[in-house]
């Protein structure tokens, strides 16, 4: 009887074509852009520690899942390579490749599989592995080659500190920011991204691409990164009008670093970020502000994955706390 | 007038989602499927206390006799759909799901309608009826909600002491995927559709009626109003194409701004929502005496040859329906009553199309079968998208973990079942399943509490 092979299910019969595999693709394909420009600028060496850190993330995923949590193993799904990815974007291009090995073996296995695996982690993988090899290895991680200088090469190096950090370590050694300000590159080498800083956060415009195409792909919403950026650049620029001489101006504050990289690829990922608006937009304005109160107060010229992971650690709370408006909560001409 | 609302759609607020329409019977015009050789009427095919037959087994019926009477406040007449010999009453499977009372009509070569119905396609222009008249002929005719909840209309219509209506909404969004049966019956029998509004008016005592359409029938629109254009009481409605736009909350929402409170109804906020098929139900019921026995069925789906819109008896086999429409495709993996978002999946072609049956679609083998669930990748789409505000990734985990007290104390009462989250899950997740779980295992935690 044909009626015999009909299929029955539970309503909604239709699915969108939407799939885990699918937004990581997306993510991976909107980082190329700045991905691209950074062996461009640093040559070989990009190239190098990314297929390290992808590869090598992907590899303790495998392994862990194998053998360790003794499941069958989803690398397909993509999640190991996005982390891969924004852990090498997060790491200067001449960084050895066994602290690579290191930070990969961190994100994957303390950062996400230790907690069960995706979906799972409360802290942003990639994060936890940047953070670990900042305080593991604080000169490896802080010695950035200068753009276009020896581009082929991977072992002898010029490398320089990041503009944040010339002007960091300047003002505690009491020199006047005007000087310091024409030591660093223009705010227009920002934009393109031809200082010195971390592989894929140097050139601001070309991750600005990789956040249009993840609009349009409808991957993220515009939330985390505008109000993360739009509360760095108000608070920094409160300072800046309260003291001109002693804050830098907030143009250069959200340029500069990984304010960017951060706000639009580490700060909008999907599991260790807040699920409701309301719970959004405190996130945000708290990665902003946490962000500036470590450049401009804090021992590192950097805040940016320090702010994320603590506010990652919120996010529950915030889940908790902060429930999307219900529909007929509000009886309006009733 | 038209052009000035068309500029701005409306909408409701929160959430929604935009499937493929696939409308592929759009421009078919209806076709009268002829009678079957049998009617399988079941005495259940409204929200509420069955009906009680009231015919016997060898028993000559006649078209549009009653053969089952309402059951008490909340339930409905159920009439011959044909006439013919009563061949047997027995429980039989419908599209619910369930063995249900039904009653088979083995009908007559000639057929033989019930005298003072009136089957001529004259229009009836003047109502003359009182209000309590049109009351009697709607709870008469078993007329009920055709939208697919189907809720008998005359309880919508009997407005409880101490509230009241001042607009009454017709529903001619038809948001599901693949459906046109609403869109044709508003093409083509636009006149009688404005006389059936004019009757509800009546009845429920108000002045204002608004009717709201989704932008994709644009051809509907325009005739409506064009037919309005003199009568200011009633008004057409462009939407934006978003569902779950037909959602009778989202449909208040979106056309008067006023939001249904969570556990109320639609008259707490002074409006009654009735769809445009019950609309000419109510027309043919009231004008022309003729009961609720027959209904536009769309018969559609990507590999089906001749997607239609056919007005059938109710009680004609799923079957005749799909011949009509060009036989069942070699690649069908699932026949579904209702459309893809909301309707339901039935294993059985001999079962009956009932008052409810807004379509018959099939869908291929490869659409068939869901993918693999994943775990919650925490992306909140499904809260995004959630026309009610509420959380299903969360509602689906308290109810996992038989957590019914979260459960309720998060509104998981409040979901309309519009399957929105389910759609959009990049895992696949099972939300609405375990939803449906929660909302049922929570309603009886209620009723045992309200015992006590």
């Amino acid at each position: 009887m044909e009626s015999n092979l009909l299929t029955v299910s539970p309503s909604p019969h239709i699915h969108q074509e939407q799939s885990i595999q699918k937004i990581m693709l997306d993510v991976i394909i909107a980082m190329l852009p700045a991905f691209g420009f950074s062996i461009y600028v640093f040559g070989l060496g990009a190239l190098l520690v990314t297929l390290n850190a992808v590869l090598s993330a992907v590899l303790f995923e495998y392994l862990i899942t194998k053998y360790l949590l003794k499941k069958p193993p989803d690398i397909m799904d993509g999640s190991a390579v996005v982390t891969g990815m924004l852990l090498a974007f997060n790491v200067p291009s001449n960084l050895p490749w066994w602290i690579v090995v290191i930070g990969s073996f961190v994100a994957v296995g303390i950062g996400k599989m230790s907690f069960g695996g995706l979906g799972n982690n409360p802290f942003n993988p990639a994060l936890v592995g940047r953070v670990f090899l900042l305080i593991s290895f604080p000169v490896q991680m802080t010695s950035w080659p200068v753009p276009f200088e020896s581009r082929t090469s991977i072992t002898d190096i010029v490398t320089g500190a990041t503009p944040l950090a010339v002007i960091k370590e300047g003002l505690q050694n009491g020199e006047s920011l005007t000087n310091l300000m024409k030591e660093v590159p223009p705010h227009l080498d920002f934009l393109l991204g031809t200082q010195p800083g971390s592989l894929g956060e140097i050139s601001a415009l070309l991750l600005l691409v990789g956040f249009i195409y993840l609009l349009i792909r409808k991957v993220i919403s515009w939330h985390i990164p505008v109000i993360t950026i739009g509360t760095m650049f108000a608070f920094a620029g409160i300072l800046w009008l309260a003291n001109p001489e002693r804050f830098i101006d907030p143009l250069f504050h959200i340029l500069a670093g990984g304010a960017i990289l951060g706000a639009i690829f580490m700060a909008t990922d999907y599991v260790t970020s807040p699920m409701t608006l309301k719970g959004i937009v405190l996130y945000s304005i708290g990665i902003g502000v946490i962000t500036i109160l470590i450049r401009v107060f804090g021992a590192y010229p950097e805040g940016m994955s320090f702010a994320i992971l603590i506010m990652n650690a919120f996010v529950p709370l915030l889940n908790k706390y902060f429930k999307p408006s219900r529909f007929g909560e509000i009886v309006k001409n009733g | 007038m038209f052009m000035l609302l068309i500029n701005r759609l409306k909408t409701f607020s929160k959430g929604g989602i935009h499937p493929p329409e696939d409308k592929y019977s759009a421009d078919k015009a209806i076709e009268i499927l002829p009678l079957p050789a049998n009617v399988k009427v079941p005495i259940s095919q409204h929200i509420g206390i069955p009906a009680v037959p009231v015919v016997e087994r060898g028993e000559h019926v006649k078209t549009g006799q009653v053969i089952a009477k309402t059951g008490g406040f909340v339930s409905a007449n159920i009439h011959a759909s044909a006439s013919g010999k009563i061949a047997k009453i027995s429980e039989e499977m419908d599209t619910s799901g369930y063995r249900r009372m039904t009653i088979m009509i083995r009908v007559d070569k000639e057929e033989e309608w019930v005298e003072g119905i009136d089957t001529s396609n004259t229009l009836v222009k003047d109502i003359t009826f009182t209000r309590e008249e049109i009351l009697q002929k709607i709870l008469e005719g078993g007329i009920v909600g055709m939208g697919g909840a189907t809720f008998p209309s005359h309880i919508k219509l009997n407005i409880p002491r101490g509230k009241k209506a001042d607009v009454l909404i017709i529903n001619g969004v038809e948001c599901e995927p693949y459906l046109t049966s609403d869109h044709r019956l508003m093409l083509e029998k636009s006149e009688e559709l404005i006389i059936g509004i004019k009757i509800l008016m009546k009845a429920l005592g108000v002045e204002r009626a608004i009717v709201g359409i989704e932008n994709n029938k644009t051809d509907a629109i325009s005739k409506l109003a064009d037919l309005t254009n003199a009568d200011s009481s009633i008004s057409i409605a462009p939407l934006k194409v978003q569902y779950p736009q037909g959602g009778e909350k989202q449909l208040i929402k979106a056309l008067i701004d006023r939001e249904v409170p969570s556990g109320g109804l639609p008259i707490d906020v002074g409006t009654v929502v009735h769809n445009v098929g019950t609309t000419y139900a109510v027309y043919e019921a009231v004008q022309k005496n003729k009961p609720l026995i027959e209904r536009i069925v769309t018969v559609t789906g990507k590999s089906i040859k001749n997607p239609s819109n056919l007005l059938v008896r109710i009680g004609t086999p799923v079957s005749d329906l799909i011949e009509a429409a060009g036989g069942l495709p070699d690649d069908t993996g699932k026949v579904i009553s209702g459309g893809p978002m909301m309707g339901k999946a039935i294993d059985d072609l001999s079962i009956p199309v009932t008052k409810g049956t807004s379509g018959i679609l099939i869908l291929p083998e490869q659409e068939s079968v869901r993918n693999k669930s994943k775990v919650c990748i925490r992306c909140s789409k499904c809260i995004s998208v959630c026309p009610m505000g509420l959380e299903p990734f969360y509602l689906m985990t308290v109810t996992q973990r038989g957590n019914y007290e979260e459960a309720e104390e998060n509104r998981i009462l409040d979901c309309i079942e519009c399957g929105s989250c389910a759609y959009i899950c990049p895992s696949n997740r099972e939300l609405l399943d375990y939803i449906r779980l929660g909302k049922s295992n929570v309603t009886n935690i209620i009723r045992a509490r309200e015992r006590v």
